[in-house]
């Protein structure tokens, strides 16, 4: 059976899944019943002075009668009084020793940081997270996002934290930034031993088109939220990735953002994150979640032979390149399979609208009353689009065609005129 | 039209298949894959853009997709109900290659219909008045398909119906479980809402009112008079009391009572689906023993294998391969049905005469054609009692044009719609041409 043990930015946990720092592990009793289902780690909920918040807090995005596709909030840290969160944490901690307890934190000033510090690692949290991340809210009053726009303010708050943490301590990004990398940079500047990402993206998540309010609705007005949820993996993936290749950045990474299961799981810690960080599915399906992110993430490693986490994490970053690297001459086109075709011309009307005309009307009917599509290999681009829309599973594959070209970049090309084979799909 | 009577014997029929509920509705119509020239609506004779429909309930767009059922097909809200949806869309949804369930198109546009006549949206105004005017025979579903879209042409319309209730089979012949005759008389409202569509019964043609006046009155002519009375056996004993047509008693149980708390056991003779139909009808109002007589066996029943299959879960019985020769009767009233066994080429076996005991007999053998009552209009073509047209309708004689069972020799209400839509569309091609 495949070890799930982790250690992240020096924070060791029983398997990779932490909660992330929002609802919930906004309480003793929350994170106890958490670590009960599995979870091996928590960020607690951010701590910092108590603040008051709205009714109602969260939003979200309905796809194909699913709700919460995209999921957006106006909450902001905790509203608890710092002493029953602190107590909350020891007692969490005293229970559960061999699980990660990380402590989210979000205050102004130094002598602040110092005081809030001190106070979480008696508590016995295993390392600090520093919200420099929240895109609502705090940010208006120069904390949050604020900080995480800034590389000079991350880097001096994070020589702060270090200043005073003797646990490790990770910095928490804002994917609302251009270019993830120098914010990255920044924290890794200031000594952070870490960083976890992404938080929440600066979003709207929709208008109530019966009052005509944007959502979610505060007494007839509305503000900017956090996105969040399945919608902003790609981001996500992509900020993690990008610090991963990235050969100045040598940090340890927290992945986070759109997590759903073990599958999404897999491709943070494939792309380099060493722990992954999890709120809105249990939002929407509760702490339970977990079971099958064990079993599944333990299943795959056991069927691909890997024995320790370590063999995985990052293992996909090599793949990951610029556009000028990649093979120009490589050439796929679309198979299919005409036993399995349902005859739903989706592939057809996709390829012909969106893509570039090769998928033709077939004209006979199978055996089963099915008129199957036609690829014309010879223009099919090799673009996946009818792959796509297929609705039957194995029915269109992409087939390796050998077309006699020797691999050629774009790189290649331009830089010392490298043959590259002739363009299809292009209608002349 | 006279008002249908509360306690009329179809009232105790709930829905056979109950309407969706709207998560239920916009879950299914998530499912919908909106394949392109979809096999769904190549499979519907109105040819509705089904996955188009679908995707508008599924945006929550219900008048717009109420509004693409009625494009196609102005009788939408009944065939969602009484469409063998089995046999035509959903039969031919390509989720049954995939063995998957295949979409619920038929309870879908009732929800999509439903909203609309809830809604009381209309849709159509009559066009402006053109001057022509078109008298239409019959005010069953192909007439009142052709008369809806004349109005939207802008050509008067005049609908003769020799019964009170209009509507025709829709309102007099649908099982109750897939629709009360109430329905059906809501959408014949609810068609005439466009304005202009005048109708008089108890007009019967030819001998009330004669095809030479009816050509004098209008410019053009559409014929949709359906079939005739239920066919009988010419058996010894068919007068006896007890002895109904299936036709004739399913209209009487839609529109007014009929009395089975006395029958022990009903007999249905026939094999397609008014006989199965019946069959059912009789189940459901309470009749604890019916019995189907049919001359052939399971495999080539004419009816519905569908319909069949529920027919069965509710208890009905059959004897295969048996020829009724007559029926025997005590004080006027039949008592049994007196039989002989059909071999496997439906020839009698020798010998194998015997009773099978009946109260009540209903014949759904088929009903008589009507294409005789045209004989006074030359050009007009009859074959096999079906007036002969062409795929738009149009009859050998200028101006004249016909649609639905009296035509088809009887389909589906679907059919119909069609027929009496596109012959619609041909007489408006006519009168534009400057035809009669």
């Amino acid at each position: 059976m495949a070890d799930l043990t982790t250690t992240c930015a020096g924070i060791t946990s029983p398997n990779p899944f932490w909660l992330a720092s929002a609802p919930p592990t906004n309480s003793g009793e929350q994170v106890l019943r958490a670590f009960d289902a599995g979870w091996g780690g928590a960020v607690w909920k951010t701590l910092g002075q108590p603040i008051q918040n709205v009714s109602s807090r969260f939003g979200a995005i309905q796809y194909r009668g699913v709700g919460g596709v995209g999921f957006n909030n106006i909450e902001l840290i905790t509203d608890r009084p710092l002493e029953a969160n602190f107590r909350e944490i020891a007692e969490v901690k005293k229970r559960w020793p061999k699980n990660a307890l990380v402590v989210s934190l979000m205050v102004e000033s130094r002598e602040e940081w110092k005081e809030i510090i001190a106070r979480s690692e008696d508590a016995g949290a295993d390392g600090l997270e520093l919200n420099f991340g929240c895109p609502h809210g705090m940010c208006e009053r120069g904390m949050g996002s604020a900080v995480g726009q800034e590389p000079v303010v991350n880097e001096r708050i994070t020589s702060w934290a270090k200043e005073f943490a003797t646990k490790p301590v990770l910095v928490k990004l804002t994917p609302n930034v251009g270019d993830i990398v120098p914010h990255g940079l920044a924290a890794q500047k200031g000594g952070a031993d870490g960083v976890s990402l992404i938080n929440t993206i600066k979003s709207i998540i929709g208008v109530d088109l019966d009052s005509l309010t944007p959502r979610p609705m505060v007494g007839g007005r509305s503000t900017n939220g956090g996105y969040c949820g399945a919608a902003v993996r790609p981001i996500a993936l992509h900020m993690v990735a990008a610090l991963a290749r990235d050969p100045r950045f040598r940090l340890p990474i927290s992945g986070i953002g759109g997590i759903t299961d073990w599958r999404d799981a897999l491709e943070f810690l494939l792309l380099g994150s060493s722990s992954v960080q999890v709120c809105t599915e249990v939002m929407l399906r509760g702490y339970r979640i977990v079971e099958d992110m064990i079993e599944g993430l333990e299943g795959w490693m056991d069927a691909r032979g890997f024995e320790r986490l370590d063999q995985l994490v990052g293992r996909s970053v090599p793949a990951f390149t610029e556009w000028g690297e990649l093979d120009l001459n490589y050439e796929i086109v679309a198979k299919i399979d005409a036993d399995k075709c349902i005859g739903c011309q989706l592939c057809m009307v996709a390829c012909h609208d969106g893509a570039h005309q090769c998928i033709h009307p077939g004209t006979e009917l199978t055996a089963a009353g099915v008129r199957v599509p036609v690829v014309d290999e010879a223009e099919c681009v090799g673009c996946n689009l009818c792959q796509i829309v297929c609705p039957v599973q194995g029915c269109i594959t992409m087939a390796q065609v050998d077309n006699g070209f020797a691999p050629a970049t774009w790189n290649e090309h331009v830089g010392h005129g490298a043959t590259l084979r002739p363009k299809k799909g292009s209608h002349g | 039209m006279p008002a249908l009577p509360a306690d009329r014997s179809e009232a105790v029929f709930a829905d056979f298949k109950p309407a969706l509920d709207d998560n239920q509705a916009r879950v299914e119509a998530h499912r919908c894959l909106y394949c392109h020239d979809a096999p769904c609506i190549r499979a519907c004779p109105t040819s509705i853009d089904i996955p188009g429909f679908i995707r508008k309930i599924a945006t929550g767009n219900l008048t717009g997709s109420a509004r693409t059922i009625f494009e196609s097909n102005v009788l939408g809200m009944s065939c969602a109900r009484v469409c063998p949806v089995e046999v035509l869309c959903v039969g031919d949804c390509v989720y049954n290659h995939m063995g998957v369930p295949p979409i619920q198109i038929g309870k879908l546009q009732r929800y999509a219909t439903d909203h609309a006549y809830r809604q009381g949206t209309r849709f159509w105004q009559a066009g402006p008045d053109t001057g022509r005017s078109v008298g239409l025979v019959g005010a069953g579903p192909a007439s009142l398909a052709c008369a809806h879209r004349l109005r939207r042409f802008g050509h008067a319309v005049t609908i003769y119906e020799a019964r009170e209730v209009l509507g025709g089979l829709n309102s007099t012949g649908i099982a109750p479980y897939k629709m009360p005759a109430d329905r059906a008389i809501e959408e014949v409202d609810w068609v005439r809402s466009i304005g202009g569509i005048e109708v008089q019964t108890g007009v019967n043609v030819p001998t009330d009112l004669g095809w030479a006046e009816l050509e004098q009155r209008h410019d053009a002519l559409f014929i949709g008079i359906g079939l005739g009375p239920d066919s009988r056996l010419q058996a010894r004993g068919e007068h006896l009391q007890g002895i109904h047509g299936a036709v004739d008693w399913i209209e009487r149980m839609k529109l007014g009572k009929v009395d089975v708390s006395k029958v022990q056991t009903a007999v249905v003779i026939g094999g397609g689906n008014t006989a199965i139909d019946a069959v059912r009808e009789l189940l459901g109002l309470g009749v604890s023993y019916v019995k189907l007589l049919y001359r052939g066996v399971e495999a080539g029943m004419p009816g519905y294998a569908h319909e069949w299959a529920s027919a069965k879960k509710e208890g009905a019985r059959v004897v295969w391969r048996v020829q009724p020769l007559g029926f025997e009767g005590h004080g006027g009233r039949v008592t049994a049905v007196r039989c002989m066994r059909l071999d496997r080429n439906k020839q009698p076996i020798e010998g194998s005469e015997h009773t099978i005991a009946a109260d009540l007999v209903l014949l759904a053998i088929g009903q008589g054609k009507l294409g005789g009552l045209v004989s006074g209009l030359d050009g007009v073509q009859v074959e096999g009692g079906r007036i002969v047209a062409d795929a738009a309708g149009a009859t050998g004689r200028p101006g004249v044009y016909a649609g639905g069972d009296c035509v088809n020799g009887g389909q589906e209400v679907v059919n119909a719609v069609a027929m009496g839509r596109d012959a619609a569309v041909a007489i408006h091609s006519f009168l534009s041409a400057g035809g009669r």
